[in-house]
């Protein structure tokens, strides 16, 4: 077994670990901050955004990482390199022979590269976009299933980019072959995607897994698989990677169940859980698409997420982005960067100019988290009251999008405790399947109806009427300010309203997640 | 001798070139071929067509009925 120890050489000792599954999840939560369940509510929120909360090496590796930390997602950007082609199993909400360049999902890419072709993309958009710290390999088959050229990418990029990030993300099959060659080359970030520890549930999801030279089906197929992911899972653990584990919420199947799940892997010190909304529509092709399985309401996301917010962190910022994908999450600028357009480039790789412009990120985030701090003051009076709102953001966690202009709305939870992250909605529209003539503006009064307002740099008079006439209040009053200290000033003003009678606070309803395409940066 | 890809159903995921014992499979242009020269159908390999049993859309790898069976 290899040595479970950090880069900086300090080993788990029983005396003095340096990595307390535990204690490191619940710093995670506080350090996500303002949440309804750290108790300590302001104090956590205070400290959390800084090294000081947690362990210095986790801190090291989660702190610019998109999709490890919500915070950080604001401000740092991703890419994945399409390198893995090949996949071990079948999965009912996957179908590989769809490709849409405006298509947005886990499993589809619109070009496979070689690891040379993905070293020369990584270097190229690692100096266009000085903020893009993590590179990830996630398909869009089985990273694992393609170890050769997985391996491959990440020992090339570390020669050339050795200040970049590198993670994949893989189905778990072969997760627990892979484990010691996945720490040799620091890759500090695996997900694992587990939608089941019950073979019972599993064979509904699973079609079947190719395992030892054969096609298992069925249970017995679910039954290899769960195996196996629990195992690569608890390897994992014991070797100071942090995993992170993503389950896709299918409403009759495994909804109930992932509860369950939850506490399996929990118990086997996954750092960070991302329960996402399957995507399904007819026109995808796949048996879910094509059998008529609905994927869950916002509402019922959210309660799920909640339910297994306790003392693990929930992801909920995850934008299930293409395996090919390019950015912040939320933005994919892949376009940019094909295959044709990064071999024309000439590009420096400028080490120096990443760092101090990651300096000044740093330097922003620290600015709006004591913004944030300020904003806290005198929220007790909210007592019980807990609404949504939606915001217009290109990120920075600053207001700073058009209403007209939004792809997606973000979506934060406030209450006496301050404003917390809860989730995103997409709004843009669907790439093809006669969708294209909805009506936009009825779209997003779907999308965000269980929000009570809609936080935005600029908006039109007539989607502002419209708004307020479906019980969502417009505010563009803080444009281009920071969000949270900004939701938590017109909270603020909410309740005094409410306490003077001006208005009634009545619950919202529910709200549509949308699925489907995310019209790239040239929609 | 006999199975072939139906090139339109492809996905070029290339899982199937690696598992084949025989080295049969290989790209060409959108799509992967299997050198009927050299398939086997797996007999003496393994219990089942590896190309079958690993590619992701059914109906993709199949016997090719213009040219004889394999026989060992």
């Amino acid at each position: 077994m290899a040595d479970a120890s950090f880069p900086g050489g300090q080993t788990t000792e029983a005396s003095d670990p340096v990595v307390d599954i535990a204690d490191v999840m619940q710093k995670m939560a506080e350090h996500k901050g303002c949440g309804t369940e750290g108790g300590s509510g302001k104090a956590s929120c205070g400290s959390s955004d800084g090294p000081e909360d947690m362990p210095p090496e986790i801190w090291e590796k989660v702190k610019n990482h998109p999709c490890y930390s919500e915070e950080a997602h604001h401000h740092y950007a991703r890419m994945h390199v399409a390198v893995a082609p090949a996949c071990n199993i079948q999965c009912n909400y996957c179908n590989r022979k769809y490709d849409c360049a405006n298509e947005s999902r886990p499993g589809v890419v619109s070009e496979r590269l070689t690891p040379e072709q993905a070293s020369k993309k990584v270097l190229a958009v690692a100096s266009t976009i000085p903020q893009m710290t993590v590179l990830g390999i996630a398909g869009p088959g089985d990273p694992l299933a393609n170890p050769e050229k997985t391996f491959e990418t990440f020992r090339l990029i570390s020669e050339v980019a050795p200040d970049i990030k590198l993670c994949l993300s893989t189905n778990g099959l072969a997760l627990p072959d892979w484990v010691d060659e996945i720490a040799k080359y620091k890759v500090d970030h695996v997900t694992i995607t587990i939608n089941m520890v019950d073979p019972e549930v599993g064979q509904h999801i699973y079609p079947w897994i190719f395992w030892e030279h054969k096609r298992l089906q069925g249970y017995e197929a679910a039954k290899v698989l769960t195996e196996r992911q629990l195992l690569g899972l608890e390897m994992l653990t014991e070797r100071g990677i942090l995993a992170k584990i993503n389950s896709v919420m299918i409403p009759g199947i495994n909804d109930k169940h992932l509860v369950e799940v939850n506490k399996a892997v929990k118990e086997r010190g996954a750092f960070l859980h991302n329960i996402m909304p399957l995507i399904s529509a007819p026109e995808h092709g796949t048996v879910f698409g094509l059998n008529g399985q609905r994927g869950p309401t916002a509402q019922e996301l959210k309660a799920l997420q909640d339910e297994c917010e306790g003392d693990m962190n929930m992801m909920r910022h995850c934008r299930q982005c293409r395996a090919d994908a390019v950015g912040l999450l939320g933005e994919d600028r892949s376009a940019e960067f094909t295959t044709d357009k990064i071999m024309a480039m000439d590009v420096q790789y400028d080490a120096e100019g990443r760092k101090a412009y990651q300096q000044a990120v740093e330097s922003e985030r620290q600015a709006k988290v004591a913004a944030r701090e300020d904003a806290l003051e005198g929220l007790e009076k909210a007592g019980d009251v807990k609404l949504l709102v939606a915001v217009a953001t290109k990120g920075h966690g600053i207001i700073n999008e058009h209403f007209g202009h939004a792809k997606e709305f973000q979506i934060y939870e406030l209450s006496a405790t301050g404003a917390k992250f809860v989730g995103h909605r997409r709004v843009d529209l669907y790439c093809q399947g006669g969708y294209g003539e909805e009506d936009a503006l009825d779209t997003i009064t779907r999308a965000i109806n269980d929000c009570h307002a809609v936080f935005v740099a600029k908006i039109g008079g007539c989607p502002r009427a419209e708004l307020a006439e479906a019980g969502i209040e417009p505010v563009d009053q803080y444009a281009h300010d920071y969000i949270e200290k900004s939701a938590i000033a017109w909270f603020k003003d909410y309740i005094a309203k409410v306490e003077a009678g001006e208005i009634e606070h009545v619950s919202r309803g529910d709200a549509a997640i949308r699925q489907g395409a995310l019209l790239s940066s040239a929609g | 001798m006999p199975y072939k890809i139906v090139a339109s159903q492809c996905t070029n995921c290339t899982a199937c070139e690696a598992l084949c014992p025989n080295m049969a499979i290989s790209e060409a242009g959108n799509t992967f071929v299997i050198d009927p020269e050299k398939c086997t159908e797996c007999i003496g390999h393994f219990d089942e067509p590896q190309c079958v049993a690993i590619c992701p859309v059914e109906n993709t790898c199949v016997i090719d009925a213009s040219v004889p069976r394999y026989t060992p």
